[in-house]
């Protein structure tokens, strides 16, 4: 683990929201800019604390989406029909609001920049955010590790990110090490013109050419507990050294 | 599955640690089974936070928080390992 | 207190008189546990109150449910804030379980399938004030709530009514359980707001 372990103790810090942007019609990435920010590590997320005028408070964790970058950092959240934290963030939280916040969190579930061993990110759903710090930390970084995504969605429109991931998957097909190949298991409805029916991960999804268990790469796999239980079951019978496998299990809900 | 990995832990503890706790290694005491405490198995749905042991189910770690004051309890781990920078 | 968030109100009901110091109404019921919810089969289930000298009265599940129950409404706190009122359980008092057992002793403590354990007076389980509650809303105890079955201690916060009671110890002398020993108050009058050590 290259980053430093000893860290201050974490405080509240107010961020100011700067923009927000539409992912899907139920997601949104909140940019934050957060003065004191002390900078992040790929996968590390934040904790997110909401007060009403009466004092009541909830608080949620939620993955950091970008890559460092000084003061400024990105949200993508995931509005959940009856979530408490989620709706807030996702409909009513505009340009200008305070968001009080706490990190970076999470020394374990971290992409060290430095790295060079090949690495299989394996999503589900709204998983993907702290994958996608990852794969904007290596390009930022111009790291020359293979990365590669299996993302795991309900339907073409559920893909978070889908233009950029398409430009980065467009690029490892042209040759260029930037790139990131990325492949999706559609759960409910396949693209029309899919050879594929609709279904859960598999084994054959994440049996991928260049970074199967003889090549020992680096797993991080999360999405709701229930789908990083069935990801990291089929990769651990796959063959795959548990001590490689990180994940992050989201819960049921969460929001 | 009613429980959430050991990362979740951070917040809460990056409140009484200087140290990122979950990425340290913990040894159970009831099983002597090893691992990064950011694999533990957490359950937040509770008064406090309990983190128990992957391999046995026996509590590592609680902790409760008050405004103000918080309760640590560590026994379920034998010994923790941190790393530090090195040349400190 | 943390920075008002402009436009956030949480997900609350009014409460209106009934509800104790810094609690909020909900009218879901949501589930708090320490570990993994316990599946017991009732073919194995058993209720054991220990005396303090040692002396034992178990029932497994036929004959608890031959003892006599009851059908309450009772409004309960949990010291994460929450109140719910109104909730239905059927139960067996636990004056009828205590009813043949000699004891001096003062305390008591709760214990679970899966562990957990609570202390209490035993005052406080006598008196019409606890049961051993098998039926909650109509229908059989869901494991998540606690089921088979789970004490039932209304008057106290929310951690003192055992999910998955599987005996009451009766103590000389207190001792703190789960949640006590860490900080937890020891009786937990939610109308003192006695949440912590020291409140």
């Amino acid at each position: 683990m290259a980053r430093a372990a000893v860290l201050g103790r974490l405080n509240w810090l107010i961020a100011t929201v700067s923009a927000v942007r539409d992912e899907t019609a139920t997601a949104r990435t909140i940019v934050l800019d957060v003065p004191g920010w002390p900078g992040h590590a790929a996968g590390q997320h934040v904790d997110v604390r909401l007060t009403a005028p009466d004092g009541y408070s909830a608080q949620r964790s939620y993955s950091i989406a970008s890559a460092p970058a000084g003061s400024r950092l990105e949200l993508t959240v995931q509005r959940l029909e009856d979530g408490e934290v989620s709706p807030y963030l996702a409909q009513i939280l505009e340009v200008g609001y305070p968001l009080e916040l706490r990190g970076p969190i999470g020394g374990w579930f971290v992409w060290d920049a430095a790295g060079l061993r090949p690495v299989l990110l394996v999503a589900g759903g709204s998983g993907i955010v702290p994958l996608m710090a990852m794969i904007r930390t290596r390009a930022a970084a111009g790291s020359q590790a293979p990365f590669r995504l299996v993302y795991s969605v309900r339907s073409p429109d559920t893909v978070i990110y889908s233009s950029e991931l398409h430009e980065r998957q467009a690029r490892a097909r042209a040759g260029d090490p930037d790139g990131v190949s990325v492949s999706y298991v559609y759960t409910r409805t396949a693209p029309p013109g899919s050879d594929v029916p609709p279904g859960r991960i598999g084994p054959d999804a994440l049996a991928v050419a260049g970074w199967l268990p003889g090549q020992a790469p680096a797993v991080f796999v999360c999405g709701p507990t229930g789908y990083v239980e069935a990801a990291a079951d089929i990769l651990t019978r796959a063959g795959h050294d548990p001590g490689r496998i990180k994940t992050e299990r989201f819960g049921p809900t969460g929001g | 599955m009613d429980y959430l990995d050991g990362n979740v832990l951070g917040g809460a503890l990056g409140e009484v640690f200087a140290v990122d706790v979950t990425a340290a290694v913990g040894w159970c005491a009831s099983c002597g089974t090893s691992g990064a405490i950011g694999q533990a198995h957490v359950y937040t749905d509770a008064p406090g936070l309990v983190a128990r042991c992957p391999a046995c189910g026996e509590v590592l770690l609680r902790l409760v928080r008050d405004d103000g004051r918080a309760w640590l309890d560590l026994r379920g781990i034998s010994c923790l390992q941190l790393a530090l920078p090195a040349g400190g | 207190m943390g920075i008002v968030s402009p436009g956030f109100a949480g997900r609350r009901q009014p409460g209106g008189e009934k509800l104790p110091p810094g609690q909020y109404r909900v009218t879901d019921f949501p589930v708090l546990s320490a570990g993994p919810t316990p599946r017991v089969d009732t073919g194995k289930w058993q209720l054991r109150i220990r005396s303090e000298t040692g002396r034992e009265h178990t029932w497994d599940w036929a004959a608890f449910l031959q003892l006599p129950s009851e059908d309450i409404t009772v409004d309960i706190h949990c010291v994460t804030k929450w109140s719910k009122f109104g909730t239905g359980w059927r139960g067996v008092s636990v004056d009828t379980l205590l009813a043949g057992v000699e004891t001096a002793a003062e305390f008591a403590m709760a214990r679970s399938y899966g562990g957990y354990t609570t202390n209490l007076p035993l005052a406080d389980l006598l008196g019409g004030q606890a049961w051993v509650a098998y039926r909650y809303d109509g229908q059989d105890l869901a494991p998540e709530h606690g089921g088979p079955a789970r004490l039932l201690v209304p008057h106290l916060y929310f951690w003192k009514s055992a999910k998955w009671v599987n005996g009451i110890d009766l103590m000389e002398r207190d001792q703190q359980g789960f949640w006590e020993s860490l900080g937890y108050h020891n009786y937990g009058d939610p109308w003192r707001e006695q949440r912590y050590w020291g409140d």
